[in-house]
């Protein structure tokens, strides 16, 4: 596939591995944040071709790991009620609830429905007047927009048996959370390139001055991930921070402005729960007013529902990189795929999901 | 879940502001896509897509551009 498969060349990848190692004089800690190239990072064992003083530590970048339990109870108690048809992506059917997820749900026979664009929910809510289709909205900035638009459209057409469970979040107030924490021991950043799509990245700008690091958006292939690295070490060694942007043939520092003109519309920043890593200020996107009839939470009186997180999940240390998935005494015993404990093990983003999969456990 | 692969548009086929669509191509399989966020994207125009949307145009030149940054990585080596 054009631009895909030159980012996969092997020779490339192996120049580039040469170059970060002639570069680097000493160890470094940098993170990726977003879960798609944690998933590209284990998935290609680039973190085992690095030279082993640089080590790569997996950020809370993956939406589907860190939406809280009590929205994955919210999304429950709506898709057993009566004449409700319950879309989501695929990737939040398998994740726990206090007890179930949506995948036994469904194979109890509620109507729940995978879909690939929230625009393909809005379509069955045409097609099915006499039901109520409910859309889960959950991702980053790159996500947020489809669904503000389906929302946008919903509320053009009048479309009263739509609407959206919304749990979304923005990067940059983790990222800012996270190197403002005691513990910090991140001395770079892998920006996540599609969320930059969106947004740009003139508000990594003000993060890379006042915390004095790195910040590189990088792409999704073995050649961007190492290309981002190869720039963030580069970084460091000469004692700059900077915010660099290896993903320029995606990535412009404006992003795209009628994605955010349209989220600045339709949602408000709030501050929003992180699963693993507690509440982060102004961290969230919740519909604002102007659309509340079309915000599920309103429709289905579901805002009560309030779950606490299991206590003996350690992935919010994971997710700061305190702590390495094997390294948890839970890892593929207590805690797997089918059975997960929390956070990073829910979704195949997650790092410690991604560990189990490529790598040797139990 | 920020999963997004790119595309080339084979064909505009609404161009009404949020309601524009078009088909795109992935080596072959083609799919209806929004372009409601790309007003300036074109046919032939190669996009990543996510959730349905292209949001996105790729740039070619910057894509070529990066690529020979890799062949000539000894030298900036030589800058450090």
């Amino acid at each position: 596939m054009k631009f895909v498969d030159e980012y996969r060349d092997p020779k490339t990848v192996k120049k580039i591995l040469q170059a970060i190692e002639s570069i680097t004089s000493q160890s470094w800690r940098i993170m990726e944040v977003c879960g798609g190239q944690t998933h590209s990072i284990i998935k290609h064992g680039l973190d085992q071709l690095l030279p082993g003083h640089i080590e790569l530590i997996h950020g809370p970048g993956c939406p589907v790991c860190v939406t809280p339990l009590q929205y994955i109870d919210k999304a429950l108690a709506i898709a057993q009620q009566p004449s409700v048809i319950f879309c989501s992506f695929g990737d939040m059917l398998r994740v726990p609830g206090s007890e179930h997820d949506l995948l036994s749900l469904k194979a109890l026979g509620a109507d729940i429905r995978i879909v690939y664009s929230p625009l393909d929910a809005l379509k069955l809510a045409q097609q099915n007047p006499d039901k109520k289709v409910v859309f889960f909205g959950v991702g980053f900035e790159t996500t947020a927009p489809t669904v503000a638009l389906a929302i946008h459209q919903a509320k053009s057409l009048q479309l009263d048996n739509f609407s959206v469970l919304a749990c979304h979040v923005r990067v940059p107030p983790v990222m800012e959370a996270l190197l403002g924490s005691e513990d910090n021991t991140v001395q770079g950043f892998l920006g996540a390139g599609h969320v930059c799509t969106i947004m740009g990245y003139h508000e990594y700008l003000p993060l890379a001055e006042r915390f004095n690091i790195p910040i590189v958006i990088t792409g999704f292939e073995p050649v961007d991930i190492l290309q981002g690295i190869y720039l963030c070490i580069k970084q460091l060694e000469q004692g700059r921070a900077e915010v660099e942007n290896q993903y320029s043939r995606v990535v412009t520092q404006q992003g795209n402005q009628p994605a955010q003109q349209l989220l600045q519309q339709v949602f408000t920043i709030v501050d929003q729960q992180w699963r693993g890593l507690g509440e982060i200020s102004q961290s969230g996107l919740a519909i604002s007013d102007d659309y509340a009839d079309w915000n599920a939470e309103n429709q289905f009186s579901v805002t009560t529902i309030n779950t606490q997180e299991p206590s003996e999940c350690r992935s919010g240390d994971v997710l700061k990189g305190l702590l390495k998935p094997e390294g948890c005494a839970e890892f593929g015993k207590g805690c797997t795929p089918e059975h997960p404990l929390g956070a990073t093990m829910v979704s195949s983003e997650g790092a410690c999901a991604a560990y189990y999969r490529y790598r040797s456990h139990g | 879940m920020c999963l997004a692969i790119p595309g080339k548009i084979i064909a505009i086929t609404s161009d009404l502001s949020l309601s524009r669509m078009g088909k795109v191509d992935f080596s072959g399989i083609s799919k209806e896509i929004s372009l409601a966020y790309l007003p300036e994207a074109q046919l032939s125009d190669y996009v990543i897509v996510h959730a349905g949307f292209a949001l996105s145009i790729i740039d070619q030149e910057e894509a070529v551009a990066s690529l020979v940054a890799f062949q000539q990585l000894d030298d900036f080596e030589a800058d450090l």
